[in-house]
């Protein structure tokens, strides 16, 4: 019929007078990996909880793999893997025995249930911790475990809450490319506030603030729809004061503002937001070499998803996003010479 | 299928922490106390019979039961596995099920150890076996009993010890209060007789099977597990 694999409606949930998530619709397509973006309390948790049959919504419903989360909770459960949030095992089985009695409780039996754990453990990677207790792992292999657990089955569905959370850089790739093998064939959803796992990993990005959908889109979309790229520009402190550098830049063709920010002792930092989409390095090179004024520094910064983020879930009014970032940190890898100019 | 599962998975996980062999410590240990120092337990009434050493078994069933089940759902709660469990393809009365089977399976063990004593009295004297069965059906279904109270305490708290603690008092209540009805007035004593679980047991213990007992315990089983399914089930409507 259609290859919608997770369909929420309207789904409310209040814990007493407190609205734990609010209307949230959604849906997501088979092969797709959405990534569930926001501050701690907003209603991540909920939602999956809703979805995994474990909580039901105070209003509103929600399907998964066409069927029901209230009406038909075993048929969802059967299509689902599940990684609840700090990943809760039975610390004291061994791994084998404790995907062996998950094998089990999923309904799989001698050779299938031999074949699916084989797999599992190889796509986890956890072969040879099989025999260990799982209390004495590590957190990245516990994490690999419960990543097991959820894909023994080979469910057509799997909701990871938090997965990533807690893990070193390295095991956190890991865990990434693992998800990101898995979310080829199936459907993945994950929460997360690693903005980066998002702009890596997930083909499109739900982000919830307050109980409520802020925003939902590619990474890609969100970036490009954000608002305007904008320069920065470090030069060397000289006779010239900061107000005549600032009117120097400012009479480029194409800037519209220009805004002093805080840099170093022997430097003068500026912010210059373009009237255009032009690329007005070059332009902003020439004015300063011809104003007599050393470049220290000159780089592009676009918003990434880090600032989208903060504009969607700090703001009073959730809404279009600040049109500018604000955050230092808010580099466009792809075109950053900055260091390079530095050095000259 | 799925209530054997759990089953077998608690089983085994009462014999990877502590709490088997506390409890079937604490249980030989009381057991071998009783028959050997209470007075008229056992050498001085000098006949080949365990009847006082049934009747006396009731009170260590009061701390052995509650250890068995205060961490059947409290802590899968407070760890949070009850989540991963119950999100999987299962219904709510089998995973009560099943954890129930396995405490009353381990309480099964633990009799079974004490066979011991009557298998030693038997060489001693000519002991009436039939009295021992229905007395160790009587203890089990007593325990049985003290076990699904335990499990319904254990389905509201996320904390074992107040588990232990509201199972035990509660298991007390109902073992006592078959002593105490001498303080009770005429009409309502009889009423307390009949909640007792010491009342039922004891015609057991002498080698009486009653259906009377039997669906008493029955229910005292029943309801319990009753309610603890519904507070596992709660949580959807809550």
């Amino acid at each position: 019929m259609s290859d919608v694999m997770i369909e929420a409606r309207g789904l409310t949930k209040t814990y007493g007078a407190v609205r734990a998530i609010d209307k949230v619709s959604f849906q997501v397509r088979k092969g797709e990996v959405l990534g569930f973006l926001g501050p701690n309390g907003a209603g991540k948790t909920t939602t999956m909880k809703i979805l995994t049959c474990f909580t039901a919504p105070t209003e509103g419903t929600a399907t998964v793999n066409g069927a029901d989360v209230w009406e038909d909770s075993l048929a969802v459960r059967r299509a689902i893997g599940y990684l609840p949030e700090s990943t809760p095992l039975y610390t004291e089985m061994m791994v084998l025995e404790y995907l062996e009695f998950v094998a089990r409780m999923r309904g799989l039996k001698g050779p299938d249930a031999r074949k699916a754990l084989k797999r599992a453990v190889e796509e986890t990677g956890i072969g040879d911790m099989l025999a260990r207790t799982i209390r004495e792992l590590s957190k990245g292999y516990k994490q690999r475990v419960g990543l097991a657990q959820a894909l023994v089955h080979t469910p057509p569905v799997l909701i990871l809450d938090e997965p990533m959370s807690g893990l070193d850089p390295n095991q956190a790739i890991e865990i990434r490319d693992l998800i990101t093998s898995i979310g080829k064939e199936r459907t993945v959803v994950l929460s997360t506030h690693n903005l980066a796992e998002v702009q890596v990993s997930c083909d499109r990005v739900l982000i919830i603030s307050k109980g409520r959908i802020v925003a939902d889109d590619t990474p890609d979309a969100l970036v490009a729809t954000a608002g305007k790229a904008r320069f920065v520009v470090d030069v060397k402190k000289n006779d010239k004061t900061e107000g005549e550098v600032r009117e120097l830049l400012g009479r480029v063709k194409g800037v519209d503002r220009v805004r002093p920010v805080d840099v170093g002792r022997d430097e003068l930092g500026f912010e210059v937001i373009p009237s255009g989409d032009d690329d007005l390095r070059a332009p902003l090179f020439q004015a300063a070499v011809e104003g007599g004024l050393v470049l220290l520094g000159l780089r592009r910064e676009g918003q990434n998803l880090e600032s989208i983020f903060r504009g969607l879930t700090t703001g009073a009014a959730p809404g279009r996003p600040e049109p500018r970032a604000t955050a230092p940190a808010a580099d466009d890898h792809d075109d950053a010479p900055t260091d390079s100019a530095k050095e000259a | 299928m799925q209530t054997l599962n759990i089953a077998r998975r608690q089983f085994a996980s009462y014999f990877n922490g502590p709490a088997a062999y506390i409890v079937i410590a604490l249980v030989l240990t009381l057991t071998g106390f009783l028959f050997f120092y209470i007075p008229g337990a056992f050498f001085l009434t000098g006949r080949a019979s365990l009847r006082t050493l049934f009747q006396m078994m009731p009170f260590t069933l009061m701390f052995a039961c509650p250890a068995l089940t205060m961490g059947l759902l409290a802590e899968e709660k407070r760890n949070g596995t009850l989540e991963l469990l119950i999100t999987m393809p299962v219904r709510e009365w089998e995973v009560i099920v099943g954890k129930y089977l396995a405490s009353v399976g381990l309480l099964a063990v633990t009799f079974a150890l004490t066979l011991p004593y009557p298998l030693m009295v038997s060489s001693l004297g000519n002991l009436d076996w039939g009295q021992v069965w229905t007395g160790y059906v009587g203890l089990l279904l007593e325990g049985s009993a003290l076990l699904a109270i335990g499990m319904m305490a254990s389905a509201f708290t996320d904390n074992q010890l107040i588990a232990f603690f509201v199972a035990g008092i509660l298991a007390f209540a109902f073992v006592i209060v078959g002593y105490a009805t001498p303080f009770f007035p005429a009409g309502l004593a009889s009423v307390v007789e009949q909640l007792s679980f010491s009342f039922h047991f004891e015609s057991m213990a002498r080698g009486v099977v009653d259906t009377k007992d039997l669906v008493f315990f029955s229910s005292v089983i029943f309801f319990p597990l009753a309610i603890a399914f519904r507070a596992l089930e709660s949580r959807r409507w809550k």
